[in-house]
């Protein structure tokens, strides 16, 4: 199926959503309280059958968090991606872990880097960094630490930008 | 010499212990070495070849240098006594194993006449030695790598006395010495090929389970150190490590030696006009070609698991062993 | 002992049967915490699992990941485009050149850039080819976890060839930084096309060489089929992508459904597990997918080398990355341990806005406590093994 279809497909079943085909991949911005049933349906309807949730990033935007979710279809080998974005002040987005369950882990991956809280997810402790570690580094004005349990950190993040080009 | 006279035993234990102890050094120094050099050529590569010069001879010898001359390391919450104590232990159980091997007609070192009840017996200590290892070291992999030697050699006990029983009832003796004389003259009265294929398959089941009971793949699971790291020895360095690696292959030697002796002919030769060379070289030569097989085994095959390890010593040899001896029973009293 | 918070990790399919055991042993059920890592031999880098032990059977795996974290996705919004192609090799160190494959193929998506067949053709073959590397690596520790070394010293060997042959074309042996967004860092060397199809013809003898020297044995069977059954649902909830989701009998390769790179053009077979020894998806399948992909990749080499075209291979390198548009692309790619995905967001600045890298190892990871649960310490050992999982890629 297009993109176009599967959009189609979708607003058939109640949601209101449109596709925004600017950039290469086309994607659908939901709201997150109608992320959950939109998963869902993605998931269960057997026309879709979006089966495999490929990659679940969070973004730090100047205004609002968003998280990115792209789904494609084993069966039927089509794609979609799906965004929903929550304000900096209200960082809460349902979890879609009991849907696919690699989002559990994608998902504590969020909020460990970026900061976003996953409403529903069992699991939802730091993964990648310690558990006692202060701030999410992926957030734009994260400062890194100079130390760390006594262990100097001040090379982090000192040297940015060296001019490549 | 008066004087000497009533010590005399005693002194001459004391050289034939002395003896087997170089012995045994010497033996597991060349067959670490060996074992390095078979691997390497199973796998395509050279292995040690710049130490001493030759071939790397004395690569081990360096080795164990340096494992004595090592900082030794007992970890703070050990139990020091059990600890200290656990790789003697190991140690005496092999080496005491060498008391009866008849390396020769008038070489042993006590020719007693239960002197295969005594090497199951004694052999045995090792299992109290690598549990108090593994307890001792308070570590839970050391932990388990004990619990499952435990397991392991108390059930491969079994299959190996039974195999070992078939020989002795076709000789009628415990006596290792006499058990050898009886298989003199030509390789055919030996007693793997005596009464086939009952003693053969004795000897298949000794073997196998021996490996076991010696911890070399593919029944290494007590130190496997994909799982356990390094099971009961987890936790030992330097000199007391060189201990347990000297008794592994102290008993890698006594097992073999031991189915030498009582299946292929001891310190016979194969033709009776190839008896001009000494018992003691036929002897060692065909433990160590057995020792080879271990070697060649390990770096064979993979590791079984836990629970298939116990099925086939349970299920498999342990029924084999019992049928085997009645039927040879059988066999012994039809041939009267 | 310390004692362990409850985590409330879910647990899968195969709980029931520690619960049976339990019951037919008469075990009082009482549990050791055991640390497998972060310094374990089995645990292929720094993983660590905490295993709740009721003797030998691991009733609790709770991995625990990120020793090797080095916040990859940080230090490439600090630094331009193209730099980040370095740290994409660092990611699954024992396949860079389809790490760095599926950045370049991200960037070009998002510029519009279309490489020529030349360009496509010789990532194809790099690619591959470092993929029969890994593979080689996967083999060769398995064997090694299951208790066989010698297998390692033999597929080590394949390697070196493979690991001579892009050192030649690349300078370095394991990180190459050899393709670039837009194209590749410079042309093969004169002769070298030669020398990958003489390797081809070296290293078909050695697939069946090592069927017999492993594949089949007995014991290596026993240890491996029936262990550690992934059934496809649970493969996919998971997110399990590559080799591993297809030994469930799942027929889904990237290379062929969503063709990249010019793979449409080749001809060679997805290889599904079918269960051979045991129940399809067990460790068994997971090994022995790989072993015939070897030979599949070995079939894409030597058709792409056929039908190698010519052509400039840095045409379409950008001069610079100013021109950057503002979007994100997401790209994904079959790399030797599955999916490996690049999310990319662009504010139109020289450097990205946000990389995200999906990659397959880490939800290779998450699977194994809902597939291990309930089994022996060795079979746990035995299923990180056949997972295939390399920390970097892990923990980025």
């Amino acid at each position: 199926m297009t993109t176009e279809e599967i959009v189609n497909k979708i607003n058939a079943a109640g949601f209101q959503v449109e596709v925004n085909d600017e950039g290469p991949d086309p994607f659908i911005e939901v709201d997150r309280e109608n992320l959950i049933a939109t998963a869902k349906f993605l998931k269960n309807d057997p026309d879709l059958n979006f089966d495999l949730l490929m990659c679940l990033s969070g973004l730090d935007w100047p205004e609002y968090f968003q998280v990115v979710y792209h789904l494609i279809s084993t069966e039927y080998k089509h794609t979609i991606t799906v965004k929903v974005r929550c304000l900096k002040d209200d960082p809460i987005i349902p979890s879609v872990s009991d849907i696919w369950r690699t989002a559990e882990w994608h998902e504590r991956e969020a909020y460990d880097l970026v900061g976003i809280r996953f409403d529903g997810n069992r699991d939802l402790r730091r993964i990648l960094l310690p558990e006692d570690w202060e701030g999410h580094p992926l957030q734009k004005d994260y400062v890194p630490p100079t130390s760390w349990h006594k262990i100097p950190l001040t090379n982090l993040g000192a040297e940015s930008t060296n001019e490549g080009n | 010499m008066n004087v000497l006279e009533p010590y005399m035993d005693l002194i001459l234990s004391v050289v034939y212990l002395v003896g087997v102890l170089m012995f045994l050094t010497i033996f597991a120094l060349l067959a670490v070495w060996l074992e390095r050099k078979v691997s390497a050529h199973l796998q395509d590569r050279l292995g040690p070849m710049m130490t001493g010069g030759w071939h790397g001879w004395s690569q081990t010898i360096a080795d164990a240098l340096k494992l004595i001359l090592k900082e030794d390391i007992i970890p703070a919450v050990a139990d020091r006594k059990l600890f200290r104590l656990a790789p003697y232990l190991v140690f005496i159980g092999s080496l005491a194993g060498f008391a009866v091997l008849p390396f020769a007609h008038n070489l042993i070192g006590s020719d007693i006449n239960i002197g295969v009840y005594y090497v199951i017996a004694i052999t045995s200590l090792v299992v109290i030695g690598i549990l108090m290892a593994g307890w001792a070291s308070n570590n839970k992999w050391a932990l388990y790598g004990a619990m499952r030697a435990a397991a392991q050699m108390v059930s491969y006990e079994i299959p190996v006395a039974l195999s070992l029983l078939i020989p002795v009832l076709m000789a009628g003796t415990m006596s290792m010495q006499t058990i050898v004389q009886n298989q003199a003259g030509g390789f055919w009265n030996w007693y793997v090929f005596q009464s086939i294929p009952f003693s053969l398959v004795a000897f298949v089941i000794y073997f196998w389970a021996s490996l076991a009971e010696v911890n070399r793949t593919p029944f290494d699971i007590p130190e496997a150190e994909s799982e356990l790291v390094a099971g009961f020895h987890v936790e030992y360095s330097g000199m007391r490590f060189a201990v347990f690696f000297l008794a592994e292959y102290g008993n890698m030697f006594v097992v073999s030696a031991i189915a030498a002796t009582v299946f292929l002919g001891g310190w016979h030769a194969p033709f009776t006009f190839l008896d001009f060379i000494p018992g003691p070289i036929w002897f060692i030569g065909k433990s160590m070609g057995l020792v080879l097989v271990q070697l060649w085994l390990r770096w064979t095959l993979p590791r079984l698991r836990v629970d298939q390890l116990m099925h086939v010593c349970w299920k498999i040899f342990l029924p084999f062993s019992f049928a085997n001896l009645l039927l040879v029973g059988l066999w012994v009293v039809l041939k009267g | 002992m310390k004692e362990t918070k409850e985590l409330n990790i879910p647990l899968g399919p195969v709980l029931e049967k520690w619960e049976t055991l339990v019951e037919s042993s008469g075990a009082s059920g009482e549990r050791m915490v055991l640390q497998m890592g972060p310094q374990h031999p089995a645990t292929h880098g720094v993983l660590r699992l905490e295993l709740e032990t009721d003797g030998e059977i691991v009733t609790k795996i709770v991995p625990y990941i990120g020793y090797l974290h080095r916040c990859f996705e940080k230090v490439a919004e600090n630094i331009t485009w193209n730099q980040v192609v370095p740290y994409t090799d660092r990611m699954d160190y024992l396949a860079s050149m389809n790490m760095s494959l599926g950045y370049a193929l991200t960037v070009e998506k998002l510029m519009g850039i279309e490489v020529n067949e030349r360009v496509q053709a010789l990532r194809v073959i790099t690619c591959e080819i470092n993929r029969i590397a890994s593979h080689c690596v996967f083999l060769a520790t398995y064997g090694l976890d299951i208790g066989a070394w010698t297998p390692l010293l033999y597929l080590f060997q394949e390697r070196e060839h493979i690991i001579d042959l892009l050192e030649e074309l690349s300078g370095s042996r394991l990180l190459f930084n050899y393709i670039r967004p837009g194209g590749l860092a410079h042309d093969v060397p004169d002769g070298w096309l030669k020398k990958v199809r003489e390797f081809c013809d070296f290293m078909d003898p050695k697939i069946p060489e090592l069927n017999e020297l492993l594949s089949y044995n007995k014991i290596f069977i026993e240890r491996t089929a029936n262990v550690g059954v992934m059934t496809p649902e649970v493969a996919l909830t998971y997110g399990i992508t590559g080799p591993n989701l297809r030994a469930c009998g799942v027929d889904y390769d990237l290379r062929r459904d969503i063709p990249y790179s010019g793979y449409e053009k080749y001809d060679f077979e997805p290889q599904l597990g079918k269960g051979e020894q045991g129940q399809a998806g067990d460790s068994w399948d997971r090994y022995i997918v790989r072993v015939r992909e070897m030979q599949e990749s070995l079939k894409i080499i030597r058709q792409a080398i056929d039908s190698l075209p010519d052509g400039d291979i840095s045409e379409k390198i950008p001069k610079n990355f100013n021109k950057m548009p503002v979007g994100d692309a997401y790209m994904t790619t079959e790399a030797p341990r599955g999916e490996v995905g690049f999310y990319i967001v662009s504010d139109g600045t020289k450097t990205p806005y946000r990389v995200k890298a999906r990659s397959g190892a880490y939800c290779s990871v998450s699977v194994i406590p809902a597939i291990g649960t309930g089994l022996l310490i060795a079979d746990v050992v035995a299923i990180v093994a056949s997972v295939d999982i390399v920390l970097g890629e892990v923990d980025r």
